[in-house]
């Protein structure tokens, strides 16, 4: 068997494609914050609860009206994003001219009756949910096993935000949500209606979530707990890569999800607390984050 | 005093930031066609009126109406609508966009703005300048993009706020220049300025505001025989 630095090619692969995984995961959600931060300057803290529900819509759709992993793909964000419309239109739109602290308590203690609810009926053990058949399998790499699951959840998680990237970055769309992040009231003396393209963002933000919950539901279970494990991960993740930056939040997203997985293999104790003890390194150096501008 | 011909009709415009109370009755009128000049010191209000119009202030109250349509009430996207376009103080460039993505920002609200190539050539610097990122113009560079920016949304009236503060006499100049080019096509504008030299270049009626009102009127042609009044409401 090869080996480097002592450690068996094998198990090196098999955690660092667990980390591009765990990444995949930290670099969906952590988008969708970086972009409800940029526009509404609130910290979603129902973003857990979000990808929770993304997962269950999957399960439920399935369970009920046997409605497939790729149709969940698509329906999930939309009922996700709805909620979410509604969530802003009835309590965020309220707290803008306020501290931040507000939309913090608001979304926290949205989280907290979502997953409540969820766990009063489901329970917290976790559902299972199927690979789906199209998917099953995998490729023998030679170096190490690949499963096709694994793979297609890389390769969307990608497409997603970089899609989602370009259409911020380069359009005439997101030409109008930046502008609008750096003076709303001249974007809406131009004409563009501001409050309504604030309510599509936070939609958007939260059919994020729910997309990274339909690709988890196939990995992690189905479970009302498994937004608040994740969270507070990419919480830490969104620090390191400062609030607001969309590539920042990508690449930081993707690369604290290797680097978690190298020390997996190189550290095995520290595996669980690295990210944390980054984002303290970070925090005294850049308190900003890697990617974001100082204000 | 107010004309059934107005293009904008304001009138006992009142308007608040927060507690402050600020301005307090502003009564004036603009032609279609017309340059007209709000003129006054530092804090007299001239900002907040233009903003009032935009309905981009706290709270306001009175009466400002827009083609025959009154515009209080309505909020600053609807005002837009209606065919008003605002190019602040401040500028207001987006330092996220670049030049073109600047330009190209303010949607159409209704048909007969300039096109981007008359645009050109107006600001021929602007052309060059695409790729930039909006905030490393000059500050001239990025005047002539913040007014540009407002000719293509085919909104009759543009309120240009002070559009040579801080810029090189060459630059005030090609302004000037621009100013009289919109006016022959038939725009409509109202201006802010400190400075009345400049103004003089261009404007076919002055308002003077002092402390939240309007408190005097006169045309063009008054102006020299109206210099010493000036010189006191201006404090030059
Ligand atoms: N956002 C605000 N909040 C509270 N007060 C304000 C605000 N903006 C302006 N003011 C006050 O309103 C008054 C009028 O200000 P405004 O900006 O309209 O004056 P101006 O005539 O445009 O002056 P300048 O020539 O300096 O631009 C001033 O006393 C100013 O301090
Ligand atoms: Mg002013």
């Amino acid at each position: 068997m090869i080996s480097i630095f002592g450690i068996p090619s094998q198990a090196l692969f098999g955690q660092l494609l667990i980390g591009l995984i765990n990444g995949s995961f930290y670099a969906l959600l952590s988008l969708g914050l970086a972009v409800i931060f940029g526009m509404l300057n609130i910290i979603n803290f129902t973003h857990g609860a979000q990808y929770m529900m993304g997962a269950f819509v999957a399960y439920l759709v399935l369970q009920y009206l046997g409605l497939n992993y790729w149709v969940a793909l698509l329906i999930a964000p939309i009922l996700v994003g709805l909620t979410g419309v509604i969530i802003e239109r009835l309590f965020l739109k309220r707290l803008y001219q306020l501290d931040h602290l507000y939309g913090l308590l608001l979304t926290f203690g949205l989280a907290l009756i979502i997953q409540g609810v969820f766990r009063n009926y489901y329970g917290s053990s976790g559902l299972p949910y199927q690979v789906p058949e199209l998917l099953r399998g995998g490729q023998n790499l030679g170096f190490m096993f690949l499963p096709n699951y694994r793979a297609w959840v890389i390769f969307f998680s990608l497409v997603v935000c970089l899609g989602t990237w370009f259409v911020i970055e380069r359009t005439r769309l997101g030409a109008y949500l930046r502008a609008a992040t750096e003076n709303p009231t001249l974007v809406r003396a131009f004409g563009i209606n501001v409050p309504r393209m604030i309510t599509l963002t936070y939609g958007f933000g939260v059919g994020l979530a729910a997309i990274a919950g339909v690709m988890a539901a196939p990995i992690y279970n189905v479970s009302p707990l498994m937004g608040e494990d994740i969270i507070i991960v990419v919480f830490a993740v969104v620090v390191i890569g400062g609030m607001g930056s969309i590539m920042g939040a990508i690449v930081t997203g993707f690369a604290l999800g290797l680097i978690e997985g190298l020390t997996k293999v190189f550290f095995p104790e520290a595996s669980n607390t690295v990210i944390f003890v980054i984002m303290a390194i970070v925090l005294l150096i850049r308190p900003a984050g890697l990617f974001g501008r100082a204000t | 005093m107010s004309d059934a011909a107005s293009l904008l009709d304001v009138d006992g415009l009142q308007a608040w930031y927060g507690e402050s109370h600020i301005l307090h009755g502003v009564t004036f009128h603009v032609l279609p066609g017309e340059v007209v000049t709000l003129l006054g010191r530092n804090g007299a209000g001239k900002t907040t009126t233009l903003k009032s119009i935009m309905g981009i202030v706290g709270q306001r109250t009175g009466s400002v109406r827009f083609d025959g349509a009154e515009l209080i009430g309505r909020t600053s996207d609807q005002i837009a609508r209606a065919g008003l376009a605002f190019c602040p103080e401040e500028r207001g460039i987006f330092a996220s966009l670049n030049v073109e993505e600047n330009l190209l920002l303010p949607p159409q609200v209704r048909p007969g703005g300039l096109d981007v190539a008359a645009i050109f050539t107006l600001f021929p610097n602007l052309k060059e300048r695409l790729r930039s990122q909006g905030t490393k113009l000059s500050g001239g560079e990025q005047q002539m993009l913040a007014i540009g920016r407002i000719l293509r949304t085919g909104a009759r009236l543009l309120l240009l706020d002070e559009p040579t503060e801080g810029l090189a006499p060459v630059i005030i100049q090609q302004i000037g220049h621009t100013i009289r080019a919109l006016k022959a096509q038939g725009f409509t504008i109202l201006l802010v300025e400190q400075n009345f030299r400049f103004a003089s270049t261009v404007a076919d009626r002055y308002y003077i505001m002092e402390h939240g009102r309007v408190v005097e009127q006169f045309a063009n042609a008054e102006l020299e025989a109206n210099l010493d009044k000036l010189h006191e409401y201006l404090g030059v």
